[in-house]
């Protein structure tokens, strides 16, 4: 793999002190966190532990949130989220289309289709995929734009467990063809290690673990970060 | 982890041949046979010409089925029933295009924006909370007694449930869609075009089939109230003279013609909707 440090210049996404509450109850309490460009980084959490509004906050989706911080996020930003979110009124290709436009857009939306494997389904209607073929159409939707920052809250949280097998692959695949960055948050211990090089632990940011790929350690970076979770597993 | 070891699966034994599949009782009524809603109406007309044959109908009350024909053919052919027909068709047309066009700019305008909605949705639902045939009176006083008054009345009968469903389908549009409009960076225009509008169309389509019903039955009682000419006036004369064969051929011209603007506006909700076929089938 090669090595990606010349690139880790200047922050793709840098919090400061961001504070998010909903209701008085607050969910995000001065979170300062810089997210090196081209890094995929995992947040990892239990739910309700802040980690989609932190996600949100930096997608910019969180209009009627009350909140304070300063928050620097890249101009092209693409969310995937826990359901395909396909409109089922465009066929899939229309659908990677949305909100783009341009002589090669269509040319763009073809191969990011091809990318994720539904070359051929072009023409296809949203409810003739199934879950996993949704969700990718879904990831192709988010790569035809040439994010600098993808976010994804969940995205295989709905699959069932093969098929998220599968998608981990290609997840990764496309990362270090494209090297957006990302930030993918999960409640999946395992997915965390599996994908990313750096895991964040909850809305707070209580364990900023760095994963090295090539080591053997995954047992290891498990029980550190189920134990950051409060979770304790029985040792056979 | 462990060594997995592969071994082939023994060969079964002989099946017992006490071994039955057990199926479970099927709920579901049925494979649909084409054209099997034909079956009850085609029946109650033979029911119908069976009695007549054997002078079990009283001739006067219920004419035989052959008689119904037989005047329609004369009322058709001495052009009577044609211009009956045609000016109907007027009215109930006329009505409904200006019923369908303002049902759709009031549900616009008060569906998307919230001045539209505080001046438009609950003036409209105050409308609708008075019966549209009780405000004949009224339409005739200030509209005289002519043509514009029926058309009038076909339009407001039309437009209220065109407005109402449109309306609930615009406001109704899934906040996930509207979070992914924004992630997409669509402009207001490019949201309310390719999301908001074709989310709205099933709703719209609901209400232009209740919209088409509803000019037929508003046409039928305002002919037969105030008209020198149409369909509801040919029956009117009809039931001075006692000629209820007459009276019948205008039922069933109005029932053909409710058939017709119904299924058309099926076949256009379904070509327009394709995408839901696939949910359905």
């Amino acid at each position: 793999m090669a090595p990606h440090t010349e690139q880790l210049t200047r922050p793709a996404v840098q919090l400061r002190g961001l504070t998010r509450s909903f209701d008085g109850r607050t969910v995000l309490d001065g979170i300062d966190l810089d997210l090196p460009a081209g890094q995929f980084t995992a947040l990892l959490g239990h739910s309700g532990s802040g980690k989609s509004t932190l996600l949100r906050a930096v997608a910019g989706l969180d209009h009627r949130v009350t909140g304070s911080g300063r928050l620097s996020a890249p101009e092209r930003v693409s969310v995937v989220f826990q359901d395909s979110r396909l409109l089922p009124w465009r066929r899939v290709l229309d659908n990677v289309l949305l909100g783009l436009d341009g002589k090669d857009a269509e040319r763009k939306g073809r191969e990011a289709l091809e990318e994720v494997g539904l070359k051929g389904r072009e023409r296809a209607w949203p409810s003739e995929l199934s879950g996993g073929e949704a969700q990718r159409a879904a990831l192709a939707r988010s790569l035809v734009r040439e994010p600098e920052l993808l976010l994804a809250d969940e995205p295989f949280g709905a699959l069932d467990a093969l098929t998220r097998i599968k998608m981990h692959n290609l997840l990764r695949e496309l990362w270090e063809r494209h090297r957006p960055s990302v930030l993918l948050v999960t409640h999946d211990v395992d997915e965390a290690i599996v994908l990313a090089d750096r895991v964040l632990e909850r809305g707070r940011i209580g364990l900023d673990l760095t994963i090295d790929r090539d080591a053997r350690a995954r047992g290891e970076y498990r029980v550190r970060l189920l134990a950051a979770l409060g979770v304790t597993e029985d040792v056979r | 982890m462990t060594t997995t070891t592969v071994t082939t699966a023994p060969p079964l034994a002989e099946p017992d041949p006490d071994l039955r599949v057990r199926r479970r009782r099927s709920l579901s009524p049925g494979k649909q046979v084409p054209a099997a809603r034909l079956a009850g109406p085609a029946l109650l007309v033979v029911l119908w010409a069976v009695a007549s044959a054997a002078g079990a109908l009283d001739p006067g009350a219920i004419p035989a089925p052959w008689t119904v024909v037989e005047s329609g053919v004369h009322l058709w052919t001495d052009g009577t029933l044609t211009d009956d027909i045609l000016t109907s068709l007027q009215r109930a047309g006329t009505g409904f295009v200006l019923g369908l066009a303002a049902g759709i700019a009031l549900a616009l305008a008060s569906g998307l924006t919230r001045t539209g909605e505080a001046l438009i949705d609950g003036t409209v639902n105050l409308n609708r909370a008075i019966p549209t045939l009780g405000l004949i009176p009224l339409f005739i006083l200030w509209l005289g007694i002519g043509e514009t008054f029926k058309i009038a009345i076909i339009a407001i009968v039309v437009y209220i449930p065109i407005y109402l469903n449109t309306h609930a389908a615009l406001s109704g549009i899934d906040s996930r869609f509207v979070e992914l409009a924004e992630v997409q960076g669509l402009n207001r225009i490019q949201f309310i075009r390719q999301i908001v509008i074709p989310g709205a169309l099933p709703g719209f389509f609901v209400g232009l089939r209740l919209g088409v019903t509803g000019s037929w039955l508003g046409l039928v009682v305002l002919e037969q109230i105030n008209a020198t000419s149409g369909l509801g006036y040919m029956m009117f004369q009809a039931q001075n003279y006692g000629q209820t064969d007459v009276i019948l051929v205008g039922l069933v011209v109005y029932g053909i013609f409710g058939l017709i603007s119904d299924s058309t506006v099926r076949i256009i909700e379904r070509r327009v909707l394709s995408w839901r076929r696939t949910l359905s089938s």
